[in-house]
């Protein structure tokens, strides 16, 4: 994070996102703004799209229409720009701890902290010789956080952060947010339980509103489809 | 791009080296088939030379295919591929990463051992090293075609069957001509060169389209 300087200027702009899947409109209409040093909070019920919604700004899903703009990193593409830390903990149960931060951070460039200050930052420093898969849920989950600190990128995603930590975790990981917005870093969260962040923009997401069953044509499969 | 490459080659190497990997596995296979032919066959020696390089290259190909479905799946299901799209390296330099590591452990061993294995066929000496070669030469070619479906098939669940079915048409040609190389290193009317060298573009075209393939295909995937 000592290139902090760097971010400023950064701008993600999302207009009128939607998404399908499996030929399901999961949601639509998405817009929203997001600038250095500020966090967006997404909320909705399960099954609206908010992990949706980060994937496809992670880049791993296309938008059915709408854009995503990215702006003030110059070169960089906005996936080469942003962590993404999702339900799934993306470590090898095989490799211990030190050595799957070792490898994200030679492998995402811009280096930051060394694998061994990060897992001390998450406070793991004494589990990280040991292989993930003896960890428990919450362990592996802070050691993806801890991902988050030993490459430096101005997005983070983070897909239901606070699953599986306890209180005193949780606490960690909203300083190391506020200290990740303080050097101009931006945030994008999903979550049920509140993340505490200061002045963060929230946004819900939700099913799209199911149109009127007027006369036309594209009424008439969804009649149909209601039937037994 | 190449600390991308290299920290991402270090790391599914040490995974194959480490419980649960596919470091050995591949190899073992390949010791079952070849041991097992020669006590189907019995023991007509004349036979078993004329036959061997056949029987060593049809092993090697399905020891390649065995571990192929987990190349791309493993990281599938862990949410690894999610971060392996965040680099600044293209995804085709992922997939060669993934594609050279998987053949350092896999197809390497296997050209490594067929000398010894070769005696088991009774090879002549020159036939072993005939095997060394063409085996050393050709499955590159096997391994970059697998990941092709390997890459297309690792969202499915038990995607092992289709990604064979898929692959193995593809496969022949080098199999047709790493064998006849083999044997014509044997003797017979054809200089070895001549499919030794075809079993070389063999490779070389699959590496070029077998990259750029299971890229395109990692990004169509979901």
């Amino acid at each position: 994070m000592q290139s902090g300087q760097g971010c400023r200027g950064l701008r993600l702009s999302v207009n009128n996102l939607a998404c399908e899947r499996g030929e399901r409109r999961i949601f639509e209409g998405v817009s929203f703004t997001l600038t250095s040093g500020e966090a967006l909070v997404i909320t909705g019920r399960n099954g609206a799209g908010k992990s949706t919604l980060l994937e496809l700004l992670a880049g791993r899903l296309s938008p059915a229409a709408g854009q995503v703009l990215w702006e003030g990193a110059g070169e960089r593409a906005l996936s080469e720009c942003l962590h993404y830390v999702g339900h799934r903990d993306a470590l090898k149960a095989a490799l211990t701890a030190e050595e799957n931060l070792t490898f994200a951070r030679d492998f995402l460039g811009h280096p930051a902290l060394k694998p061994r200050e990060a897992l001390e930052a998450v406070g793991l420093a004494h589990a990280a010789r040991l292989p993930v898969a003896y960890l428990s849920a919450g362990q592996r989950r802070r050691v993806a956080l801890a991902r988050l600190l030993v490459a430096e990128r101005p997005l983070w995603l983070l897909d239901e952060p606070t699953s599986a930590l306890d209180a005193a975790s949780q606490e960690t990981l909203r300083l190391l947010l506020e200290a990740h917005r303080g050097t101009g870093g931006m945030i994008a969260a999903t979550t049920h339980s509140p993340l505490f962040l200061k002045d963060a923009k929230e946004i819900r997401i939700g099913r799209p509103q199911i149109p009127p069953p007027s006369a036309g044509e594209g009424a008439e499969p969804s009649e149909a489809g209601e039937g037994p | 791009m190449i600390r991308s490459f290299r920290a991402l080659l270090i790391r599914d190497l040490k995974l194959a080296a480490r419980v649960g990997g596919s470091g050995v596995m591949g190899l073992i296979f390949f010791l079952m088939i070849v041991t097992l032919i020669p006590f189907a066959l019995g023991p007509d020696l004349n036979l078993l030379s004329r036959i061997g390089p056949a029987i060593l290259w049809i092993a090697a190909l399905l020891a390649t295919l065995i571990g192929l479905d987990r190349l791309f799946q493993a990281d599938q299901e862990d949410g690894s591929l999610d971060l392996l799209r965040l680099s600044h390296a293209p995804l085709e330099i992922v997939v060669l990463a993934k594609v050279v590591a998987y053949w350092l452990v896999t197809g390497l061993p296997l050209a490594i051992a067929a000398p010894f294995l070769g005696l088991l066929v009774a090879l002549s000496p020159e036939g072993m090293l005939a095997m060394v070669a063409t085996l050393l030469v050709g499955t590159p070619a096997l391994t970059f075609i697998g990941a092709v479906g390997a890459a297309l098939t690792s969202s499915l669940r038990r995607g092992g069957l289709i990604l064979a079915i898929l692959v193995l048409p593809f496969m022949i040609p080098t199999l047709i001509f790493g064998v006849s190389a083999a044997n014509a290193a044997l003797g017979g009317t054809i200089p070895f060169a001549t499919p030794f060298l075809i079993l070389v573009a063999l490779s070389l075209i699959a590496a070029v389209v077998g990259t750029v393939g299971a890229a395109a295909a990692l990004r169509s995937g979901e």
